[in-house]
């Protein structure tokens, strides 16, 4: 596997193939916590710790797993990470972990987390696996900070915390509220398939000169 | 023409049943230790910041405080120091003695929960057995529109309604601790609701009275063993 | 030589929608000015400043081909009129420029246009400041003030993304209690305060925080019904349906719900049954369903104000009645001419003919156009590499 393919698989989940605004799947997390950027964030390195490491215990696993129970096998890997995680928060931060509430449990049944296990991991080597798991991570993680950081700005006039606007900064409390996380998805998507649209136009116009 | 349909079809390949238990034993186990070292390994973090949490709580609503000893407040009219002695029994109430840095007792505070505008409200607050009154509150979790619902913390208004008279008549509180509408308080163990927050306000008086008419009753002959940090 | 082809009914009006916006607005007119008169400047800035930002994005949308329609079919003139109205007058013109932008384009434009919306776009648009600024839209002030016309309510000129300015100093100064700047309905849900349904009616007594007179209201309502503009039997569905809801609680039990009539004259129940729960793209067409839609609304709005912890209910009943328009015209499609149709019990159906009703028009008439849909694929590429 040369240099530039182990960034192409990288760039795979991060841009191309992103999970949220590409493939818009995990919506229930990107949603729910992303009400200001570091629990975005802190979602974001929950998923990416137990994306990474079930993705590799797959693959290492992978000759070892009967296909006929690999979907149960995978859960119960994705199950002991999201357990560990869950400690991990729990012993670094409760107010982080009270923040993200069940949404800690929840990131089992994150499909992005199965289907890469089922798509990628189960048939790959450790190291693609891993580059791979870490690129849907990140792509996924910015996807989340971009949510959040959206949504924080506009709800409570800060952005991790420090306000940007000063004290009499007016917050527009819907963005703090479920519905805020759709609008705020709804523009995200929106921008990129404006983006998308533009580039089509122009590989058009490009084409037609040529 | 049965035996020309009969062609064999290659069948898909099955895994043994062995190996397939032998497979998912061997995940198990490897699984359950992950578990099981990440939960030794956090175990003592997670109870020093439990502790934490629940110390920053009391000592926000009892501000003299420096250290706090937790009790169960039983139905019987005893009072049990939480991990002392045995489980804890139906009816028992949790609280927290608070007690400044020359170990005298600062006051006691207890959680109480009640329904708002759109969920559980659940506070702390403090109870001065000195003055008998309710001195203050804080919110341990609520989800209440925040602009409105939420003010109850910064309203300065309503903030103004403790201490609260909490005193003590048969085994109950002498007045119910309720909430009026904004601008009628005109009893000590009133609470003055915000204008436009009614709701929030009611279910904060409301949590109080709950906990504080079982609470405080139970606490007043044991007021001499809680006067000095054990 | 081009043959049109067309699908019923085929009815040739001499209207067009741009005519029948228009005369929408002029009747909005007097409306409007009678909220001027009671707030002064304030209410006169919200009215512009609201209806020139659902302009502007009406403009930007229409320009950039996304939506059908035409900035001069006056649409976008009635959505920012009635936004304005149903604003508190000093609300800070910031958030109604906000308000505004969302109306037309999370209420209009993202579903295609003109005629294509599923929700009002007014109601959108104060759907999403209501739940992005409750604090804002809940502060009314009292209307006739002194010195209304030269000088400003002072949450009016808030800076953008600032919040506005407290206002119990303001009314202070002014000398009138801090009870004043509370709505009718706000003062009966939270203080058990009861205005008089006479002096709601008018607008006209007192430092009422209430919008424009419901009986200038429903006078310019009739002159759209009379012209045949606006079909009677929503408004009269929803009045009457709210009217008897409240009566028989009121007669239940008298002590804890208020009589009728103050239930029909306070907040924005007329406007909104007259003027937004008409609008003619989110309404049912056929004549029954309109009683339907009518009567759920009126339904709702006395449910929602009632029993939840909201003092307005209007808003989001019109919402969900407009989320239910599709089904109850299903449900309430007419027989169509000749067609024999048997009831449960296998009895005749003596019911003919389609509906005929002005409100009926089709799009092509008034020279719209309908913008070719070109729907970019934005699914992602097929996985390449993994196999």
């Amino acid at each position: 596997m040369s240099k530039t393919d182990r960034w192409d698989e990288f760039m795979e989940g991060v841009w191309r193939q992103n999970p949220i605004f590409v493939m818009v799947l995990g919506l229930c997390p990107a949603l729910a916590v992303t009400v200001s950027a570091v629990n975005a964030i802190s979602m974001g390195i929950a998923t990416t710790f137990v994306l990474t490491c079930s993705c590799v215990l797959v693959s290492l696993l992978r000759k070892l797993i009967p296909k006929e129970v690999r979907i149960a096998t995978y859960i119960v890997i994705i199950a002991t990470f999201v357990t560990v995680v869950d400690y991990l928060i729990q012993a670094v931060s409760l107010a982080l972990y009270d923040a993200l509430g069940a949404f800690i449990q929840l990131i089992v049944v994150n499909c992005i987390i199965l289907g890469r296990a089922e798509a990628h991991a189960s048939k790959n080597s450790p190291l693609p696996a891993l580059i791979n798991a870490l690129g849907m991570s990140l792509g996924f993680t910015l996807g989340l900070f971009a949510l959040g950081a959206v949504r924080e700005i506009l709800g409570a006039g800060s952005l991790f915390g420090i306000a940007l606007f000063g004290g009499s900064f007016q917050p527009w409390v819907v963005m703090v509220l479920p519905p805020g996380g759709f609008f705020v998805l709804g523009l995200w998507l929106l921008l990129f398939a404006a983006l998308e649209r533009r580039k089509q136009r122009k590989a058009l116009e490009v084409a037609q000169h040529a | 023409m049965s035996s020309e349909m009969n062609v064999s079809v290659p069948l898909p390949q099955t895994t043994p049943p062995l190996v397939m238990i032998r497979a998912l034993g061997l995940i198990a186990a490897i699984c359950g230790l992950i578990i099981v070292s990440a939960y030794q390994g956090t175990y003592d973090a997670v109870q020093e910041n439990k502790r934490i949490a629940v110390e920053r709580a009391v000592f926000k609503v009892i501000p003299t405080a420096k250290s706090i000893v937790e009790y169960w407040a039983l139905p019987d009219g005893q009072i049990e120091k939480v991990g002392a002695g045995g489980a804890a029994q139906q009816g028992a109430i949790k609280f927290y003695a608070g007690y400044d840095e020359r170990d005298a007792l600062a006051g006691i505070a207890a959680e109480g929960a009640a329904k708002g505008y759109a969920d559980s409200v659940r506070i702390l607050f403090a109870y001065d057995p000195g003055q008998q009154a309710i001195t203050g509150f804080g919110v341990v979790s609520s989800r209440e529109t925040p602009g409105i619902g939420d003010k109850i913390v910064t309203d300065k208004a309503f903030l103004a309604n403790f201490p609260l008279d909490a005193k003590v008549s048969n085994d109950s509180l002498a007045n119910e601790i309720r909430a009026v509408k904004n601008g009628s308080k005109t009893s000590p163990w009133q609470v003055d609701a915000i204008a436009g927050a009614t709701i929030t306000s009611r279910a904060v008086a409301k949590a109080i009275n709950d906990t504080a008419q079982a609470l405080v009753p139970r606490l007043a002959t044991h007021l001499d063993k809680l006067k000095d940090k054990p | 030589m081009s043959i049109e082809i067309r699908s019923a009914p085929h009815i040739k009006a001499p209207r067009s929608v741009e005519q029948i916006m228009r005369h929408v607005v002029w009747s909005l007119l007097p409306v409007c000015a009678f909220y001027v008169f009671q707030y002064g400047l304030s209410a006169l800035a919200s009215l512009v400043v609201v209806t020139g930002s659902c302009l502007l994005t009406e403009r930007w949308f229409t320009k950039t081909g996304t939506q059908s329609g035409d900035i001069s079919d006056y649409s976008a003139v009635i959505t920012g009129l009635l936004l304005a109205l149903s604003l508190p007058p000093g609300f800070p013109l910031w958030m109604g420029a906000v308000a505004g932008f969302v109306a037309i384009a999370l209420g209009k434009a993202l579903f295609g246009g003109i005629g294509f919306n599923v929700f009002n776009p007014a109601l959108v648009g104060r759907a999403f400041v209501q739940a992005a600024f409750p604090q804002a839209i809940a502060s009314y002030t009292p209307s006739f003030l002194p010195g209304r016309f030269h000088e400003m309510i002072p949450s009016s000129m808030t800076l953008p993304l600032m919040q506005p300015a407290d206002m119990m100093i303001w009314l202070k100064a002014k000398q009138l209690d801090a009870l004043a700047g509370a709505t009718p309905l706000a003062k009966w849900k939270f203080e058990g305060v009861l205005v008089g349904a006479e002096e709601l009616l008018t607008s006209l007594s007192g430092h009422m925080a209430v919008g424009p007179s419901p009986l200038l209201i429903l006078l310019c309502g009739a002159y759209l019904a009379f012209r045949r503009y606006m079909d009677w039997r929503i408004p009269a569905a929803v009045i009457g349906t709210a009217g008897l809801t409240a009566w028989l609680l009121f007669a239940f039990d008298s002590t804890h719900y208020p009589n009728p009539f103050f239930m029909l004259f306070s907040g924005g129940l007329i406007l909104g049954a007259v003027y937004m729960a008409t609008d003619m793209a989110t309404s049912p067409v056929t004549p029954k369903g309109m009683w339907v839609y009518g009567a759920l609304i009126g339904l709702l709005t006395v449910v929602i104000r009632y029993y939840s912890g909201l003092p307005e209910g209007v808003m989001y009943a019109i919402l969900l009645a407009n989320a239910a328009t599709p089904l109850i015209e299903k449900v309430t499609q007419p027989t169509p001419f000749g067609k024999r149709a048997f009831s449960l019990f296998g009895r005749k159906k003596k019911k003919a003919s389609y509906a005929l009703h002005p409100g009926y028009i089709s799009r092509e008439d008034a020279g719209a156009v309908t913008p070719q849909k070109r729907f970019l694929s934005n699914k992602p590429k097929p996985p390449e590499r993994e196999s």
